[in-house]
């Protein structure tokens, strides 16, 4: 990344990223853009660098902000109607620390609305056009962030993944994006989306840039009790076996031994047909020929809890989602519906205006799954399906030290093309959301392009807490251009 | 028909932790502005996440042990969500599934012992105060922690019901989780009450009177549910299960909602919040700090303080932990000062939060010991120690200043028995009692009580009197 040094000014770098940002406005990226807090923020750099002041690993260093969290620079949206008006008074914690090393956030970037979708086109703000082919989708939710970074805006850009929301873009746009373990960085602050999944992580063009944000990013946060101990940096990807600092709570997950030590690359025997492109698979081949003249040694894996993955995550996650958005009333914070006679009304026609459909469908969804009756016919059961893919990829990181698929089973859609088909959409995240279930980290990679020249997105899936040696691994895989 | 009562509890008990179940602002909203103690996170504000109170857990374990109760190693929360402007986050924080408080039991001054099913921690409601055509919400209440108590279904009299929330209450104040104002809601009764034929082994249709907030409107509450239902049951009639509501001023339950109206709480796994792990060890060690229990003192001071005065006297662990600082000798008079001369004063509530020291107390109780003290002065230096202007002075001290030590030398009463003997007016007296009137007595000590300005000691000036008119 290119940290600030004295070749090149905070207030240059954030120029050139506001200009491009308002240049490539019909992409629909950006839901605010802040020309005069960047620039200010990047003025105060410069002064501090020619003051001799210490300055932060990531100082005058432009980045987007997903729309969904919390920070006091303009209105905190999540690209739903229901959220106009809201100034968060907050500062997400994530964002605190990037800004405490001195990275400049130039605008808030588009998502589909609270994060539910798979195309940004569930946004109140309208679709985010994909980098390569602005027919397309940019894939989501976090699309906008995934195309500032692809258009190459911004070094790098948050986002949030529940069931694939950073790797899908990601892929869909040819740049690297991290889901890391569950509880790596902290919550706190980001609009919630489904707690038990939500994970916070970046888009970068390349592993280098990923590792030092997570270095930044993660680590315990006692806003946020699920997050993990200092793990990131205790997992140097050195330790041995006997290390006496070996995280304790990998439940007989070994942690992944650093790069030189990994052997074996699994790929899913489930994921080998003919619902993935042809082209992706093709792509996946080439990777793994790769590796075997790398000396690395391929595995096939039977994982056959996987495919029960996208059912009990859409049990799962509607469930959370639906407890999540009953905060959303209209009372305190955000729109409000002026039409309404009482309190009942209120409520009603503020969550029928300002809701899109989308979070219509999963409120609905999980309200029923957990209603009395049905709960252990829908919510438990899944419960139970997650602990067997919780197991599944314990057992399969036992024969091999991480796993390589594709990202989604198709390249960057049309526009349009899924979006009144809600179960077309969900199998967009097939390969994506068991990831989210079993809590263990994934990194979507470029790997090449179609014969139409959209990007194709492999993911690099590791055990718990394995991230950095992860995303160092990803740097053998890296497409020579 | 002659039916057996069968009632079961629900109690609401509010923690007196220093801040909320899951944020880290004042849980002591008493005499605060409305909405003046709200962090983010009651509030509900997108992106916050609940923290638990440690403090909120250790008092768990200290409720838990004064109910005899099980501390689970393992507790975990869930989601009971429910659309009311009292709840921001529209769901409220519970244990529905694995609480962290297990069985156990409670005994009542009876003898009767009630079992405890379970009590779990969660977070308070908001509180709405409700006018003609609108409604204003305060916060400061929201995620106050609460435990409920949930009893098995053991009671089956109003008095008992009356005296299982009353043993509650003290157990509950003497383990110093509640401030244990009533008034205030800080405790709040649900009552189910059944009736079942006298010898019948199936229970009946319950109805449940919710948020009862004191032991009188509980047992009268139970009082009428009986007799509403024995009504119903005479004629035939079949008992409805539902929520009923009481009216204090007209003692008669009203229903809220049917059981078909019953809402769906939709439980779910709190996924924000970490399930509790407790080790043995911490446990113990926590429950070790759990006060004397009113059992406890029962024990100990039984036989010496009289029961009916030991039963006033439990309700105030302030009074209580005091009287446990006190040496046995000393206790009777303290503990019947405590009860009759204390606990009728006006501010009493205010004395019992700022209690003179035991060593204050003991030397009071020496000097009545001793006769320094008549046992009217015995009262009036009591209530002294009290006076704040008064901290920190002993009870001789203050005795002196008041003006009350009684004169025990013998020399110096005889001098002054002698003086009043020397007084013309005692003459006559003098006379009479040597003839035989006993009563005049009674005016001889009087004259020299006034010559002493009331510092002799009564008995023993008439003892001297006798011996120089004999």
């Amino acid at each position: 990344m290119k940290v600030a040094n004295k070749k090149v000014t905070a207030v240059r770098l954030v120029e050139d990223a506001l200009k491009k940002a308002h240049e490539f406005e019909d992409y629909n990226i950006f839901t605010f853009i802040d020309d005069a807090g960047a620039l200010k923020k990047a003025c105060e750099i410069d002064r501090r660098i020619a003051a001799g002041e210490e300055v932060g690993r990531l100082a005058g260093v432009p980045y987007a902000l997903k729309d969904n969290f919390l920070t006091p620079a303009g209105e905190t949206t999540a690209s739903a109607h229901i959220l106009q008006g809201f100034n968060s008074p907050i500062t997400a914690t994530a964002v605190a620390k990037l800004e405490a090393e001195g990275a400049i956030m130039i605008g808030r970037t588009n998502l589909d609305a609270f994060a539910h979708g798979s195309s940004t086109e569930n946004s109140y703000f309208g679709p985010t056009l994909n980098a390569y082919d602005k027919s397309r989708v940019a894939g989501g939710s976090s699309g906008g962030s995934a195309v500032a970074v692809a258009l190459d805006i911004v070094e790098f850009a948050t986002g949030t993944d529940t069931g694939g929301s950073i790797r899908q873009p990601a892929s869909f746009n040819g740049v690297y994006g991290f889901k890391p373990t569950y509880g790596c960085i902290s919550r706190y602050g980001v609009v919630a989306m489904a707690s038990s999944t939500d994970c916070i992580g970046f888009f970068t063009k390349s592993p280098d840039d990923m590792d030092l944000l997570m270095s930044i990013a993660s680590g315990k946060d006692s806003k946020d009790l699920t997050t993990l101990d200092d793990y990131y940096g205790l997992s140097t990807g050195h330790a041995t076996a006997s290390s006496p600092t070996s995280p304790t709570d990998s439940v007989g997950v070994p942690q992944a031994a650093s790069p030189v030590d990994v052997h074996r690359i699994g790929v899913v025997k489930e994921f080998d047909n003919e619902s993935v492109d042809a082209e992706i698979r093709k792509a996946l081949e080439s990777k793994c020929k790769l590796l075997k003249s790398k000396g690395y040694e391929i595995v096939e894996l039977d994982m056959p809890a996987l495919k029960y993955a996208l059912a009990a995550y859409y049990i799962i996650v509607p469930a959370e989602v639906a407890s999540n958005l009953s905060r959303y009333d209209g009372v305190r914070y955000g729109f409000r519906s002026e039409n309404s006679k009482d309190l009942n009304g209120l409520y009603e026609n503020t969550r029928e205006e300002g809701f899109m459909p989308e979070n219509k469908r999963r409120i609905m969804i999980g309200n029923f799954v957990l209603s009395s009756g049905f709960y252990d016919a829908y919510f438990l059961k899944a419960a139970k399906v997650r602990t067997l893919i919780i197991k599944e990829y314990e057992k399969a990181f036992e024969t091999c030290d991480f796993i390589l698929t594709p990202v989604a089973p198709n390249p960057a859609f049309k526009l349009g093309e899924k979006v009144n088909d809600p179960v077309a959409m969900y199998l967009e995240d097939l390969m994506s959301v068991s990831l989210n279930l079993a809590g263990v980290p994934g990194l979507a990679i470029p790997a090449g392009k179609t014969a139409k020249g959209l990007p194709i997105g492999l993911q690099i899936v590791g055990p718990r807490r394995s991230d950095k040696s992860l995303i160092e691994f990803a740097k053998i895989l890296e497409d020579e251009e | 028909m002659k039916y057996t009562p069968t009632i079961g509890i629900e109690c609401h008990v509010q923690l007196c932790t220093k801040t909320k179940l899951f944020s880290e602002v004042d849980n002591d909203a008493r005499g605060k502005e409305p909405n003046s103690c709200v962090s983010p996170v009651d509030y509900a504000l997108p992106g916050m996440l609940p923290r638990l109170n440690g403090e909120a857990v250790r008092f768990c374990i200290l409720a838990g042990r004064a109910m005899n109760c099980e501390i689970n190693a393992f507790s975990r929360f869930d989601r009971k969500h429910y659309f009311y402007p009292d709840s921001p986050k529209g769901y409220q924080i519970t244990q529905f599934y694995q609480p962290i408080i297990g069985a156990g039991y409670v005994e009542l001054p009876s003898g009767t012992r009630v079992r405890i099913n379970h009590a779990h921690l969660e977070g308070d409601a908001g509180k709405l105060t409700h006018f003609d055509s609108y409604s204003l919400v305060d916060l400061n209440r929201v995620d106050t922690p609460l435990i409920e108590i949930v009893s098995e279904p053991d009671i089956h009299s109003s008095k008992d019901a009356h005296d299982y929330c009353k043993e509650l209450w003290r157990l509950m104040c003497h383990a110093g989780v509640t401030y244990g104002d009533l008034y205030n809601g800080n405790m709040r009764f649900d009552v189910n009450v059944s009736l079942a034929p006298e010898g019948s082994t199936n229970l009946g249709t319950r109805a449940e009177v919710k948020n009862l907030n004191s032991f009188r409107s509980v047992e009268r509450a139970v009082e009428y549910e009986i007799s509403r239902q024995s009504k119903i049951l005479d004629k035939g009639g079949k008992i409805i299960q539902e929520t009923l509501g009481w009216n204090d001023a007209t003692g008669v339950t009203t229903g809220q909602r049917s059981k078909e109206e019953a809402k769906d709480y939709r439980y779910m796994p709190e996924p924000d919040l970490p399930p509790i792990h407790l080790s043995a060890e911490f446990i113990e060690a926590e429950a070790a700090k759990l006060p004397m229990m009113p059992k406890d003192y029962r024990e100990k001071f039984g036989g010496i303080i009289k029961d009916d005065i030991l039963e006033i006297l439990l309700d105030y662990p302030t009074l209580m932990a005091k009287l446990n600082e006190i040496s046995t000798g000393h206790i009777t008079l303290i503990s019947n000062l405590f009860a009759s001369v204390l606990l009728a004063e006006e501010k009493s509530a205010e004395y019992l939060n700022d209690l003179p020291t035991a060593k204050q107390l003991s030397d009071l109780a020496e000097m009545n010991e001793k006769k320094e003290l008549s046992s009217t002065a015995t009262k009036e230096v009591f209530l002294k120690i009290f006076d704040p202007q008064m901290k920190g002075k002993d009870a001789k001290t203050i005795a002196k200043e008041l003006g009350v030590v009684q004169e025990n030398d013998l020399g110096a009463l005889e001098a002054i028995v002698d003086t009043v003997l020397a007084k013309p007016e005692t003459a006559k007296a003098q006379e009479d009692f040597k003839a035989g009137q006993e009563k005049v007595i009674g005016f001889l000590v009087g004259q020299v009580m006034k010559e002493s300005h009331g510092k002799a000691n009564p008995s023993a000036v008439q003892e001297i009197l006798r011996k120089k008119l004999s």
